[in-house]
């Protein structure tokens, strides 16, 4: 059952239940954030509106700069700034940013260890029509293997405000990632959220899976506990909300238990959160483990529902996944 | 068989209304665009490149590479009109499984030379592609067509620079000069004039044109091929969302496809040039 201690949305699985943008989330979080403190400042890249950042840009007028279709020129300036004291925070499409100027993110952010602040938006599959140069898959993995950084994926509306209110304050190099269509609230204004933790959205007294979800994925991994239950099996469910740093501690808790771990995320297999979780179990609890995920392959045109479904992600998926990593055990 | 002037205006006005229907089925998809550039690819694909729609690989063709992606429902239009391929796929636009990618995939559809969508790559593609005929004694040009916006890019003018020195003459750049991007007109985003005056500091040589004139579109790119020293930039000049009225010139029509009422005053008013002729 969703766990009752985080104040979840309970009706999360009723038919026309609330959907919201991470994007709006994170606009919101940007703007109490530079109310908070004067030096956080913020950077687009011609794509202001659609990641969100207009209501900062009109509250701050002189803390707003806009670089034009100039991803490279946007992070570089923002390491400059962060170089002098300010907290920048950057946004543009996760495939153009830290998409196209991961080097400069990599030379002049993260090995100079300066607080600026990559959002990546519009990623995954859920950049639906767009087709495959829209949809980034590879986010994650850029970011999690640069030195110095935190990656942060939150799964709804509300967890990116608070996250994006974490984020301005952990003074480093930082990856948030989110999406663009509305997607069911998962949680509330109260649920907890700290960069680094992971919890657990659905307990059961005697899990025999875990599944670790990052993002939009959490939201299809709740619905595949509940079909699962259905069926007698129980499950874990882990908001895996901060792939870098890692909570090690979490996973092990759980996987201990299960002894049986799957990782479902909007992003390729190789290098994305799956990865992640497998590095850190093979070395300290091997287990059992299935990746859902997309298999080494581009995306395309068509609408969520159609690419969820071509790609093997939905809930459905992550289901079987959980039925072949128990059998397996 | 070449189009007269009076025929390509009209085919050009039937891409127009091709492109709104296309956007009008996916319900998502970019306007301004495509409509503002559909003259200067009338232009190009029935009176400029030379190519063959029922040989899309011939060796010898020219190169054509649009290097602003989004405006593909214009590429599209006027390639199935060209005979590339049924008029009747342009309603998969953007749909699960289509040839027409929401941005376009090179190894989806005959006719494209290269996928684009993400800004600033085309200039330097077609570079690459001008520096290859050269070196294998080719006849064919390379034309790319860029969008304004993407001259903020940085890679743009690296591929400039690298067209200067090493003085490709077989290299043509459109630009579509219609003073949008998304966040509002160009010269509040990220200032680009004296646009002209740039290009001929990198060594390119210059020519205007008035985006809507067929006509002298095709002068333009028949005294392109003539300028034997410099790679050469045609400056089109535009206007975003040209023929449908409340389009026209407003930079949040950039990305935004019409709902289906917008998509109907529009067809309307395409199909009787903007109220200049009687609906047939
Ligand atoms: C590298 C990259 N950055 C950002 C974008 C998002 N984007 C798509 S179109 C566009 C505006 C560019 O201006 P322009 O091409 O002149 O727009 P138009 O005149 O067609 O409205 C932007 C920023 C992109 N496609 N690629
Ligand atoms: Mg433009």
């Amino acid at each position: 059952m969703l766990n009752p201690d985080l104040y979840l949305n309970l009706n999360l699985f009723d038919a026309g239940a609330e959907r919201k943008t991470m994007r709006e989330g994170f606009g919101q979080g940007l703007l109490e954030a530079g109310e908070q403190n004067p030096n956080i400042v913020a950077l687009a890249a011609d794509l202001r509106d659609s990641v969100s950042m207009t209501k900062f840009a009109q509250k701050f007028p002189d803390r707003f700069f806009e670089v034009g279709v100039a991803e490279q020129g946007m992070v570089t300036i923002a390491s400059g700034l962060a170089a002098s004291g300010k907290i920048p925070f950057t946004g543009s499409y996760a495939t153009f940013s830290p998409g196209r100027n991961w080097e400069q993110i990599r030379t002049t952010i993260c090995y100079n260890n300066v607080p600026v602040k990559i959002v990546g938006s519009h990623a995954g599959l859920l950049t639906s029509p767009d087709g495959a140069t829209h949809q980034a898959l590879e986010d994650i993995a850029l970011m999690r293997a640069l030195p110095n950084t935190q990656v942060v994926a939150p799964c709804d509306v509300h967890e990116a405000r608070k996250a994006t209110l974490a984020i301005a304050e952990n003074g480093k190099p930082t990856y948030l990632r989110v999406m663009r269509p509305p997607i069911p609230v998962v949680t509330t204004d109260k649920t907890p959220f700290r960069i680094g933790r992971i919890d657990a959205f659905w307990t059961s007294k005697k899990p025999r899976a875990t599944v670790c979800a990052i993002g939009d994925m959490l939201y299809y991994a709740l619905c595949a506990a509940m079909e699962l239950e259905q069926e007698g099996l129980e499950v874990e469910v882990l908001n895996v909300a901060t792939v870098k740093p890692l909570d090690i501690d979490a996973i092990l808790t759980s996987a201990k238990k299960t002894k049986a771990v799957v990782t479902v995320e909007d992003h390729q297999k190789a290098g994305g959160m799956g990865s992640a979780v497998a590095e850190a179990l093979s070395q300290t609890y091997p287990v059992r483990m299935k990746l859902v995920g997309v298999d080494d392959a581009f995306g395309q045109s068509g609408t969520p529902e159609d690419l969820i479904l071509h790609y093997g992600l939905g809930q459905k998926f992550i289901a079987q996944a959980v039925r072949e990593a128990i059998a397996s055990k | 068989m070449e189009l007269t002037f009076e025929e390509s205006r009209k085919l050009a006005y039937q891409i127009r209304q091709d492109i709104i229907q296309m956007l009008d089925f996916a319900k998502s998809g970019h306007s301004a665009g495509p409509l503002g550039m559909a003259d200067v690819f009338v232009a190009l694909y029935f009176h400029v490149l030379r190519h063959d729609p029922k040989n899309p690989k011939w060796e010898d063709r020219d190169r054509f590479v649009l290097s602003n992606g989004h405006i593909c429902p214009v590429l599209y239009a006027t390639l199935a009109r060209a005979d590339y391929f049924p008029v009747q796929e342009l309603k998969t636009l953007r749909t699960f499984g289509s040839r027409l990618q929401g941005h376009p995939h090179r190894a989806s559809l005959p006719g494209l030379e290269t996928t684009s969508g993400p800004l600033g790559s085309g200039i330097a593609q077609a570079v690459g592609m001008a520096l290859a005929a050269r070196l294998d004694n080719k006849k064919y040009d390379v034309w790319v067509v860029s969008s304004d916006g993407e001259l903020n890019e940085g890679n743009s003018w690296e591929a400039i620079m690298a067209a200067s020195k090493y003085h490709l003459n077989n290299l043509t750049l459109l630009v579509d000069r219609n003073n949008i991007q998304i966040d509002g007109f160009t010269e509040q985003v990220m200032p680009l004039e004296p646009l002209r005056d740039k290009f001929e500091a990198f060594g390119w040589h210059v020519l205007e044109v008035d985006g809507h004139n067929i006509e002298a579109v095709v002068d333009a790119c028949n005294e392109a091929r003539s300028i034997f020293e410099k790679p050469v930039a045609i400056i089109a000049h535009t206007i975003p969302g040209k023929g449908v009225d409340f389009m026209e010139f407003n930079y949040k029509w950039h990305g935004e496809a019409p709902g289906h009422e917008d998509a109907r005053h529009a067809m309307q008013e395409l199909r009787t040039l903007q109220g200049k002729v009687e609906p047939e």
